[in-house]
């Protein structure tokens, strides 16, 4: 069974005159690493605000059709009910630290959930492990750098322990090597967890490679749906979606005349195929 | 002109952020500022308009000191755009907000609104001229900061991480709209991690690092050394990445964009081909 089902999905913001999501269908498997991508102002924040129920519960608007996650309707479940399922990480880790210490900040989601000290303690110490900043336990979040901050915020999503985890442009404010690692971050939760990954990201050129499907949005609607290595072509690129180089790079040539196989999506695989061509 | 002479500064409650920054950013220049999260980048641009004075050192905007001028004066000549639009957005529409500057500076009704509209389109925001910017995505109100600072036209722009948030037509869009400023006399400079935009741009990059000048050259051979782009946690953009893997079959070193490369393998592959 599909771990998300969004159906007949249609919202309009309060005051606004055009629905940000209009007529949205689809659905993710348990342990699927979506991308969730499109020009600016195609409706995914929106999405994503649904994904954890801060629409229609936080944002005022008309919401028609419905948006199930892990069997519960966000039109029947309060966001903290939602909570405990979906993880939801903010595109700057700032407006989601409050506390005075890292270890502070984990700790309080398990809390909420009126976790007992013992489990709380093991939860806190699990997710600084598996986001690698146990050393950072008693720093406080605003002395840290960016990537830094955004494990951090990782860290106290995961210690909620969700099936699913919702990121909003997380790399969106971190320099390439830290964005690199928070992607590896995310892409081992989904590998040895096997938790859903939903990642909105433009940064393709880093992400898409770790991604199972690309589903990319204009006007609060699907437009393509797909594996990365077939999603990703000229049909996006002229909806305004930020394709990776390397990517854009092989379609040119296999207009020249240099055939590929399959399109490549990472600088490896471009790298082989070209090898391939120029010593054959 | 931009001029650092050994720029220190130091935030009262922390250690030292700039450590000795000397820069000449000439007229109708176009650089970008580059390094890790926490080199410096930001509070080196704060000191463009003198939101920051230096600790130690001097900056100088058109051969004036900055601790000789009030924000609001060098404001006029130098446009800051910050990262987070909505430590700069206040008004109830996106057209008032734009055109809140000139107001300010005391422009008449009808210079205001058509300068106003200008921008307007230039950065594709007609559409929401009467919507709050509140009610927008990120990446627009990104571009109402930015509508919002280039309305009073001022002489050297300093933009904070501007692709943050833009689709590739907006990103296209952006870059089209800088090399415009800079043909037209303006000096434009930019904090930025995005390594594909500035492979595109090609700009002269300034690498910071732990508040130091680490590398300043033309972005073809700052973004093909991997020593220096390391020591900054950047890496290489895609396209250099790959001509880098394929250097032991003689393509060029150099390229840093995909129509470049393009272009190279192309000729590469006409060559084995004539070969066979």
């Amino acid at each position: 069974m599909p771990t998300i089902v969004v159906k007949d999905l249609t919202f309009t913001y309060l005051g606004s005159k055009k629905p940000s999501i209009s007529d949205l269908t689809f659905s993710v498997d348990e342990g699927q690493f979506v991308i969730l991508t499109g020009p600016s102002g195609c409706g995914k924040t929106s999405v994503c605000r649904c994904l954890n129920g801060l629409i229609p519960h936080f944002y005022s608007g008309e919401l028609e059709g419905d948006l199930t996650v892990c069997g519960l309707s966000i039109r029947e479940k309060s966001t903290s009910e939602l909570a405990r399922k979906v993880g939801f990480v903010f595109q700057n880790p700032e407006n989601q630290l409050f506390s005075l210490s890292v270890e502070r900040d984990v700790a309080f989601g398990p809390e909420n959930l009126g976790l007992p000290r013992s489990e709380t303690r093991k939860r806190v110490d699990w997710a600084l492990e598996v986001t690698g900043i146990s050393g950072l336990r008693y720093r406080a979040p605003y002395e840290l750098s960016g990537g830094q901050q955004q494990r951090a915020a990782i860290a106290a999503v995961l210690a909620m322990k969700p099936e699913v985890m919702v990121l909003d442009e997380p790399t969106s404010f971190l320099d390439p090597k830290s964005a690199v690692d928070i992607l590896k971050v995310v892409h081992d939760l989904n590998k040895t967890l096997g938790m859903t990954i939903v990642l909105v990201e433009h940064r393709l050129d880093l992400a898409s490679q770790y991604a199972d499907r690309v589903i990319i949005m204009d006007k609060g609607e699907t437009i393509l749906d797909g594996k990365p290595s077939e999603v990703l072509g000229e049909k996006a690129r002229l909806i305004g979606v930020g394709i990776p180089r390397i990517t854009l790079l092989a379609q040119l040539l296999q207009k020249d005349g240099l055939s590929f196989a399959s399109i490549p999506i990472s600088v490896e695989d471009a790298s082989v195929a070209i090898r391939r061509l120029l010593s054959s | 002109m931009i001029k650092t002479e050994n720029l220190h500064f130091a935030y009262p409650t922390g250690g030292d952020v700039l450590n000795g920054i000397d820069l000449d950013i000439g007229d109708s220049e176009f650089v970008a500022i580059m390094g890790e999260n926490g080199a410096g980048k930001t509070t080196l641009i704060k000191h463009f308009n003198g939101l920051h004075k230096p600790t130690k050192g001097r900056v100088s905007i058109d051969n004036i000191d900055t601790r000789k001028r009030s924000v609001a004066s060098i404001s006029k000549d130098v446009g800051l755009v910050f990262q987070n639009p909505d430590h700069q957005l206040f008004c109830e529409t996106v057209e008032e907000e734009v055109a809140f500057s000139l107001k300010n500076f005391g422009y008449d009704t009808e210079t205001i609104d058509r300068r106003t509209n200008a921008i307007l389109e230039t950065l594709d925001l007609s559409q929401y001229a009467e919507s709050s910017p509140f009610t927008l995505s990120g990446g627009e109100r990104k571009r109402v900061a930015l509508a919002s600072v280039l309305v009073w036209n001022p002489k050297h722009v300093i933009l904070d991480e501007p692709t943050i948030g833009q689709d590739y037509q907006q990103k296209d869009r952006l870059r089209n709209f800088i090399l415009q400023l800079v043909s037209q006399r303006k000096t434009v400079v930019m904090v930025t991690h995005d390594v594909e935009f500035v492979a595109e741009c090609k700009p002269r990059v300034v690498l910071l690092s732990a508040g130091r000048v680490a590398g300043d050259g033309p972005a073809r051979e700052i973004l093909t050394d991997d020593v220096l782009l390391n020591g900054c946690s950047l890496i290489r953009p895609q396209i250099s990445s790959l001509m880098h893997s394929l250097r032991d079959l003689d393509v060029s070193q150099d390229i840093i964009d995909v129509y470049s490369a393009r272009a190279c393998l192309v000729k590469a592959y006409e060559k084995v081909r004539k070969c066979q």
